[in-house]
């Protein structure tokens, strides 16, 4: 089974974030990456699936130049190859231009299977996979928490709300986005990281894609939330703040 | 103007979200004179068709059809790709649901148009509508505008709008059955059974306290250190999805979205930064008090009472607090 996983890079968790004024964007220097962690679940199921049926998974990338380094966690990790849409300006680009672009990639590969993670730690659009499908013509299916594949179908385990789960069917190919937590994403190991080195990653650029995108929403500008709540933050040493917070809880609040 | 508000149900009952939807088109129907067309998708939802036409709305839709009993993208996606030729609307709104997340993009996509999804507001400004939704896991928001041809697309985060303060009355809308045109070999995804994993052992949405963490928390091996904190307190322990991912506590205690939504008098985040999936299930208790060595963390936009400070050191100090007070 041959397998295309979307990886993104998103700032760190503990990133600091500066905005410049009136800007859409978070400035980007002086701040860490990492490999965006629902993609990581993507990732791991990718490999799981090309170990039990065979085939090669192709990690695919759009971003600037930093963004190789989550192709390279994938190469690391046992993806066989990379490819990178060499994008500077990819976060002027809305859910459509972004999708569209990675259609565009994904056609020139021979595959079954597209995986994406549900939803990027960043933008947090959540659309990928789904519009990734229609573009491609295939069926998908989103919020995966179980893969079963045979005979050229998939029957798969998606998460509804509130505790509910339901099995659905669909024939390949197709396009699945995959639920944190379906599975323990494994650690890259020395040998595989040197093994990546070798690896190949393949960089095209959205001319030599041949896409045109015309943006269908555009973000005006992004800005740190008013609070709508007043938050009375308890100051002091450790043993100080905690001993107001039973204070404020018991007479204040009257909740204990 | 006209905003079609797409509401769901499943086997007859409600989504509730719908009608946190159908606020949102209430009030940017008054801020731009736009009508609204409420429409109900299934087989047999007549019941369903009536009490949308209670609602201050100028048209009520059933679209039915038997293939549309069960969800499927696919058939979602079909026939509201009619209905949207037929009513031909400007604007499209959706509740965020996992089933909206599932088809309303590719419907969007189908018709060569896009969608902001998860909104959590909504602002008329110069003319235009401008669409707030969240960015980096809470840390920012972001104003969004739609850009291009109409119908334009939009889903709306749950608890973003007040379900119960949708209008009732005006003048009695018109009602219609929309017949649409759909083939089984058209769907190409084939719905199996609904089920719930082993019965939820604990109902979390009964409990008056809940000690609840998140990432924070570093390891399985610290967490004793809430459960003390929960014992002293007299709460039930809960976590956020991730901790519930890494199954450092079993699923039944997962807080959120794809959780369980809980109110209880008193909610303590530790080490929990307030990603709106867990924030949406539980920004609804009495009191919240937030712990987190971030001070910039999402969570302390809900919370009541915060510490910013590390909480290996704050939680024991909390919880012999707690016993000391008790003995007085």
């Amino acid at each position: 089974m041959n397998i295309v996983v979307c990886v993104k890079q998103v700032p760190a968790k503990d990133a600091p974030l500066a905005i410049p004024e009136g800007a859409a964007w978070i400035r980007e220097t002086d701040i860490g990456f990492e490999l965006n962690e629902p993609d990581g679940y993507a990732l791991e199921e990718a490999l799981r699936l090309k170990e039990k049926h065979g085939g090669e998974v192709v990690a695919l990338s759009l971003g600037p130049e930093r963004s190789k380094q989550a192709i390279k966690e994938a190469l690391a990790k046992g993806a066989e190859r990379g490819v990178h849409v060499s994008d500077d300006k990819f976060y002027e680009l809305d859910p459509l231009g972004s999708a569209k672009c990675l259609a565009a990639a994904i056609q020139r590969e021979k595959f079954d299977l597209v995986l994406t993670g549900l939803q990027s730690d960043d933008h947090g659009f959540g659309q990928t996979g789904v519009l990734l499908a229609e573009l491609l013509g295939l069926p998908h299916a989103t919020i995966i928490m179980q893969i079963d594949a045979a005979d050229g179908r998939l029957k798969l385990k998606r998460e509804l709300e509130a505790g509910w789960f339901q099995w659905v069917e669909l024939p390949l190919p197709a396009v699945l986005s995959i639920q944190s937590g379906i599975n323990k994403p494994r650690y890259a190991t020395l040998k595989g990281i040197m093994a990546a080195k070798k690896k190949e990653i393949a960089t095209l650029t959205r001319a030599d894609l041949g896409v045109t995108v015309a943006p269908t929403q555009r973000i005006e500008r992004i800005y740190v939330p008013k609070k709508t709540k007043k938050t009375e933050i308890l100051t002091g040493t450790a043993k100080e703040a905690a001993a107001k917070l039973v204070e404020k809880l018991k007479h204040e609040a009257r909740v204990i | 103007m006209k905003i079609l508000v797409v509401t769901e149900q499943r086997d007859g009952q409600w989504n509730r979200a719908s009608f946190e939807t159908l606020a949102a088109a209430q009030q940017a129907a008054r801020d731009t004179g736009a009508s609204i067309t409420a429409a109900v998708i299934g087989k047999g939802v007549g019941a369903l068709a009536k009490e949308l036409a209670a609602l201050k709305v100028a048209e009520v839709l059933s679209i039915e059809h038997d293939l549309l009993e069960k969800y499927t993208p696919d058939g979602y996606t079909l026939a509201l790709k009619q209905v949207i030729a037929e009513a031909k609307p400007d604007f499209v709104f959706f509740p965020h649901t996992y089933q909206v997340r599932d088809f309303a993009p590719k419907l969007a996509t189908a018709l060569g148009r896009g969608m902001i999804a998860d909104c959590v507001g909504l602002r008329h400004e110069n003319g235009r509508l401008i669409f707030v939704r969240q960015m980096f896991q809470g840390k920012t928001a972001a104003d969004v505008t739609f850009q291009g041809d109409a119908p334009w697309f939009a889903s709306f985060q749950a608890g973003a709008f007040r379900g119960d303060q949708v209008e009732t009355g005006g003048s009695p809308p018109s009602a219609g059955t929309v017949a649409v045109d759909l083939k089984p070999q058209q769907i190409r995804t084939k719905p199996l059974e609904i089920f719930r994993e082993a019965k939820q052992a604990v109902d979390l949405t009964q409990a008056p306290i809940i000690v609840a963490i998140g990432r924070g928390i570093k390891e399985p091996t610290n967490i004793p250190l809430a459960e003390k904190l929960a014992t002293a307190i007299g709460g039930e322990l809960a976590a956020s999805r991730p901790i519930c991912d890494e199954g450092w506590l079993p699923m039944d205690r997962q807080i959120g979205s794809s959780g369980q939504t809980v109110a209880p008098k008193l909610y303590m985040a530790i080490g929990i930064s307030g990603a709106i999936q867990h924030v949406v299930g539980m920004k609804g208790s009495r009191t919240i008090v937030a712990i987190n060595k971030d001070a910039n963390a999402p969570i302390f936009e809900v919370a009541d009472y915060g510490i910013v400070g590390d909480l290996f050191e704050i939680v024991p100090a909390l919880t012999e607090e707690l016993e000391k007070s008790k003995v007085v």
